[in-house]
């Protein structure tokens, strides 16, 4: 691709105006200087393009070269991304440098020989979906299809063998398919169609299988100040979601985090198809101290993995902490160009931006005729914990499940923190659907009664502070008492914990069973005589160390703690 | 190193604030640095903010007191601004931009280093692994601090942070590995800086410690340069010569503000409290400069101060301060009140990344446990007290008794220290077993009864039944 040749003109860190690029369109792909710094044409007036740079401009000046390449902001796509780290533009880390210092890398990937397997043959019909054969590698099977925009009639396929990424496997006539493709991040992938549905997104995480579920191909928002939780709770759902892939989007946070992260997946078993966890898990981290605007592009690239993974008939979760450091981002850059700033300084397309960021979720009917998913799940990080500022209050628009942390539970170390009270979940009613057809009808009748027993527990809570607990009737003692149980036996699930970190739908059933059990023998017990007091003095440890103390899935160990918690309380009578 | 070829121009057209703004320049690029010389003969040193055609905006770091349209030169170097770097900067004192203010001669290094730094490889990373230890008991034994770490403290005016501060400083220390420390003061007042100074006297005779002090009546934007230059000579001693460096920076508020005054004589749009919309990302810059590199011996852990402005947590300093580090220590008025130091309010502290560097092989084997212990046992002391005001401690429960006696020990023997006091890990530890035996044992779940038949020896109070 040769460019046409502009020269720079102005520079204020990330912003920079060139003159000449004649002919670059919006969102062009445009390089800066002698270092060629990526960089996308944002605003085009008269002769001037304004353009955004994706690293640190220190050094350029004006009369500088910009060279504009003729196509938008584009991630190459292939065998590799999984178990791979990347920057938001999709550029491998692994191998890169220990400082990132701007400019071309070298792309070590480029000559790495792929095994590749044809399946389809010369003289096959091809469009856009159609399988052309696989690639031995790390993780899931990896599928080569034919590309959007390609159809027609395989001219050739390659025989098996090694190939380079940039190798062509087939032709159809005059497009040579390669095993990989490149695709602009910020345009959604085609597929057939959306279909509704749904499936369950089990994550392994209590309060949220039980009170708050998501569904495949839903979007779901965690919001939370500092050191609620957030990343905590993406990481263990990145870890024990029985999603076929993840795509774990670090945008502007913690580089400590993100080595730990990647140490931990490469240690973790993956319990559904083996291997490790890595392999089913493409990392992009631009944390927040590389380039600002690479952050705001890799929520986009993080989408655009997802989707192509998705094309194979796979269905995946975006995990994306920090949205609001991409909105930041957009803001920063919106104000650079002087745009007219609306609330709080975003831009005024933030609601639209990220309408359209949550809107790239689905389940969908792929090209190839596959039913596939892509679930997002983005953190926000409200300015000063205020959940009505911009980011938070639109978020909360255009997702289905909000899972807000309260900064209290967190205070109180009750992780994960997900309040009760600020929480949703619009897919909860087609989940108990799912739920009913698939033999486990107690779900629903589950989770009514503990989201019933947690507002009663709350209200009396605030009426006891006034009144005295000892002035509430023995009856209302017990909600109380189970309130405290619920929490502490069910809801809160330690990450650090090696048996409780993740927790199997059926040893949820036995958790909350036994909670449920023991509340309604309570209630019992005091109608026939037993005095409140004495109830609220018995030793619930048992119950209470059941979820730590026994494996994930052990469903027998939380009977026997059930059981032998009930004889201690018949002995009352 | 030969001296990068300088470009000169002096064409002023305006004075705003700290900027001054050059026309007919060529060549100069953005974020280069620039060398100021005043009519007087005064030189000054200035940053490029940005580069129009021909016109250039400067940032001057010593103000612009004395600069008019005309007599000022100024000569470009070329790139961004570089210190040397290396170890001829242990055992000395200088000002917030270098400069020797101990007499000495200027500092000269083993190579030059951009101050603005590159961004780490994230996967060039290692996980923070073992503790720094600091001698406060508070700090080692609840909130440890972990090399590679970013742990602020949070505080208010008028609370002891600063003298918190340089004790860290003065007592710090990574067992046997050799360990540095770089303290950078900004915005201190004069007695302030003595008093750091002659705390930490010891420790740069010792040639462990660089000072870098900007003080208040320093030019205040100098302060953005500040922590870059500590960074900078922290990460080169860490990384290339393998030291364990502690940086501490108090206090960044300062530092947050000079960032807001140059934003705002830049007519950028003001965000939350005027601070600019990039601070999180500006502050960040900064914070996460320190960590552990796969593969090299050093580490860079940084502790910067920050007072919150009306006591206030998420003023945006704090508040983005939080969403950056690895926790964060906080600091209580009321413990200051009464008389105990250091007030570390132990509930509102948390050290991310304690389990990565305490417990076993690390530090001791019971320590985690013994931590959480602890800290549970003050929660569950608080609600003790709070019902204590309502109903009086006579109404109490005997356990509720007990715990309210535990949390004054607490308080008396284990939290208050001397400000000279360097307590070591087993000292610590043995003084938390000391305290949490003031508990009956059935209050202590999380702890396992190896810990306890071997540690744990109650405390009986006088008309208590055990
Ligand atoms: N599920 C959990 N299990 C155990 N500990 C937790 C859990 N969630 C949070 N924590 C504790 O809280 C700390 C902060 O959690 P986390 O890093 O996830 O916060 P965050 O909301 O992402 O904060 P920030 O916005 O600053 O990134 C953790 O280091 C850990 O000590
Ligand atoms: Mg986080």
């Amino acid at each position: 691709m040769t460019g046409r040749l502009g020269r720079i003109r102005r520079v204020s860190g990330p912003l920079v105006e060139a003159t000449g690029l004649d002919g670059v369109t919006m969102a062009d792909l445009v390089e800066l200087g002698p270092a060629r710094l990526p960089a996308e044409a944002v605003a085009i007036r008269d002769e001037v393009v304004t353009l955004q740079a994706y690293e640190y401009t220190g050094g350029l000046r004006p009369g500088d070269v910009a060279i504009s390449r003729g196509e938008p902001l584009s991630a190459g796509l292939g065998p590799g991304l999984l178990g791979g780290v990347f920057d938001g533009l999709l550029r491998s880390l692994v191998g890169a440098p220990e400082y990132l210092f701007p400019g071309r890398r070298e792309e070590p990937a480029a000559t790495t020989l792929w095994h590749f397997v044809p399946e389809a043959k010369e003289g096959d019909e091809a469009w856009p979906g159609v399988r052309i054969g696989t690639v031995d590698g790390v993780g899931l099977e990896h599928r080569v299809l034919v590309p959007p925009g390609v159809a027609g009639r395989l001219d050739w396929v390659a025989d098996e063998g090694p190939h380079t990424l940039a190798e062509p496997v087939a032709r159809v006539g005059e497009a040579a398919i390669a095993l990989q493709t490149r695709w602009p991040i910020r345009r959604p992938r085609p597929v057939l169609e959306r279909l509704n549905g749904g499936v369950p997104l089990f994550t392994g995480q209590r309060v949220l299988d039980l009170l708050y579920p998501v569904a495949q191909g839903s979007a779901a928002a965690v919001p939370g100040g500092f050191g609620t939780g957030k990343t905590m709770l993406l990481q263990q759902i990145a870890k024990w979601s029985d999603a076929d892939a993840i795509v774990y989007v670090g945008c502007g946070e913690r580089g400590n985090e993100l080595a730990d992260t990647l140490q931990e997946l490469r240690e973790l078993d993956d319990p559904r198809r083996g291997g490790r966890l890595a392999d089913r898990t493409v990392i992009i981290a631009n944390t927040s101290n590389m380039p600002m605007m690479a952050r705001e592009a890799s929520i986009y690239s993080g989408l655009t993995v997802a989707e192509y993974l998705r094309d194979m008939g796979y269905h995946t979760v975006v995990i994306a902490d920090s949205t609001s450091r991409w909105a930041e981002a957009r803001r920063e850059f919106a104000s650079r160009t002087r745009q007219l700033p609306a609330e709080e300084g975003y831009p005024a397309d933030l609601p639209s931006s990220l309408a359209a960021f949550y809107e790239r979720a689905g389940r969908f009917r792929t090209l190839s005729g596959a039913e596939a998913s892509v679930t997002v799940i983005g953190a926000v990080s409200p300015a000063g914990g205020d959940m009505t500022e911009p980011v938070t209050a639109h978020t909360q628009r255009f997702v289905r499940c909000l899972w807000t942390l309260d900064r209290d539970l967190a205070y109180a170390r009750h992780y994960p923190s997900v309040s009760w009270r600020g929480s949703y979940s619009r897919d909860a009613a087609v989940i108990a659907g799912w739920y009913t057809g698939r033999g486990d009808p107690e779900w629903v009748r589950r989770r009514a009664r503990v989201l019933a027993l947690l507002a009663e527990a709350d209200r009396l809570a605030e009426l006891a502070e006034l009144v005295g607990v000892s002035a509430l009737p023995s009856q209302e003692r017990m909600v109380l008492l189970v309130g405290q149980l619920i929490r502490r036996a069910v809801l809160q699930q330690s990450a650090t914990s090696a048996n409780d970190a993740t927790c199997a739908m059926p040893k949820q059933a036995a958790l909350v069973d036994a909670v449920l059990t023991v509340h309604d023998r309570s209630v019992q017990l005091v109608s026939d005589g037993v005095s409140a007091t004495a109830m609220e003095k018995v030793d619930f440890t048992p119950l209470l160390r059941a979820r730590e103390d026994s494996g994930s899935s052990d469903v027998d160990a939380v009977i026997r703690r059930r059981e032998e918690l009930l004889g201690v309380l018949d002995g009352l009578t | 190193m030969t001296p990068p070829t300088q470009l000169e121009f002096c064409d002023v057209r305006q004075v705003v604030g700290p900027l001054v703004v050059l026309k007919r320049v060529e060549g100069v690029g953005w974020d280069e640095f620039a060398q100021v010389r005043l009519p007087s003969g005064e030189t000054r040193q200035g940053l490029v903010l940005e580069v129009d055609e021909d016109t250039a905006v400067v940032q001057i770091l010593q103000g612009t007191q004395g600069i008019g349209l005309s007599g000022v030169r100024l000569a470009f170097e070329g790139r961004p601004l570089h210190i040397p770097v290396g170890e001829g900067w242990l055992g000395r004192v200088c000002d917030g931009l270098g400069q020797p203010r101990d007499g000495g001669p200027p500092v000269f290094g083993e190579t030059l280093r951009p101050v603005a730094g590159a961004p780490m490889n994230p996967v060039a990373r290692a996980t923070p692994s073992e503790p720094v230890l600091t001698g406060v008991s508070a700090i080692d034994a609840l909130t440890t601090l972990v090399r590679g770490q970013k742990l602020p403290i949070f505080s208010v005016a008028g609370l002891p942070h600063l003298e918190l501060a340089t004790q860290i400083a003065a007592q710090a220390h990574a067992g046997d590995e050799p360990f540095k420390v770089v303290f950078a003061g900004m915005g201190l007042s004069h007695p302030d800086a003595a008093a750091v100074r002659d705390v930490l006297e010891e420790r740069a005779a010792a040639g462990e410690l660089t000072l870098f002090l900007n003080t208040a009546d320093d030019p205040v934007i100098e302060r953005v340069l500040t922590p870059r230059l500590a960074l900078t000579v922290a990460e080169y001693l860490a990384f290339v010569r393998g030291q364990h460096v502690l940086v501490v920076v108090a206090d960044m508020t300062s530092y947050a503000e000079a960032v807001r005054e140059v934003s705002a004589a830049r007519g950028e749009v003001p965000g939350r409290r005027a601070y600019p919309g990039y601070l999180y990302s500006d502050l960040a810059s900064l914070y996460e400069r320190c960590g552990r590199i796969a593969g090299r011996p050093g580490s860079v852990t940084l502790v910067p101060v920050l007072t919150m402005p009306g006591g206030d947590i998420t003023h945006p300093v704090p508040d983005l301060t939080g969403y950056i580090t690895e926790g964060q220590i906080v600091l209580s008025r009321s413990l200051h009140e009464r008389g105990i130091f250091p007030p570390v309010d132990v509930l509102g502290s948390l050290s991310r990344l304690m389990r990565k560097g305490a417990g076993p092989g690390r530090t001791r084997p019971e320590h985690v446990d013994l931590a959480a212990q602890l800290v549970a046992a003050l929660a569950r002391s608080g609600q003790a007290a709070d019902l204590a005001e309502l109903v009086g401690a006579a109404a109490l429960t005997e356990t509720d008794r007990r715990y309210l006696g535990f949390a004054k020990v607490f308080e008396g023997t284990f939290l208050r220290q001397r400000i000279d006091e360097a307590r070591t890990l087993d000292q610590t530890l043995d003084l938390a077993w000391q305290v949490i035996s003031m508990l009956p044992r059935r209050e202590l779940a999380m702890l396992d009864h190896e810990a306890l038949d071997s540690h744990y020896r109650e405390v009986v109070p006088d008309g208590a039944s055990p």
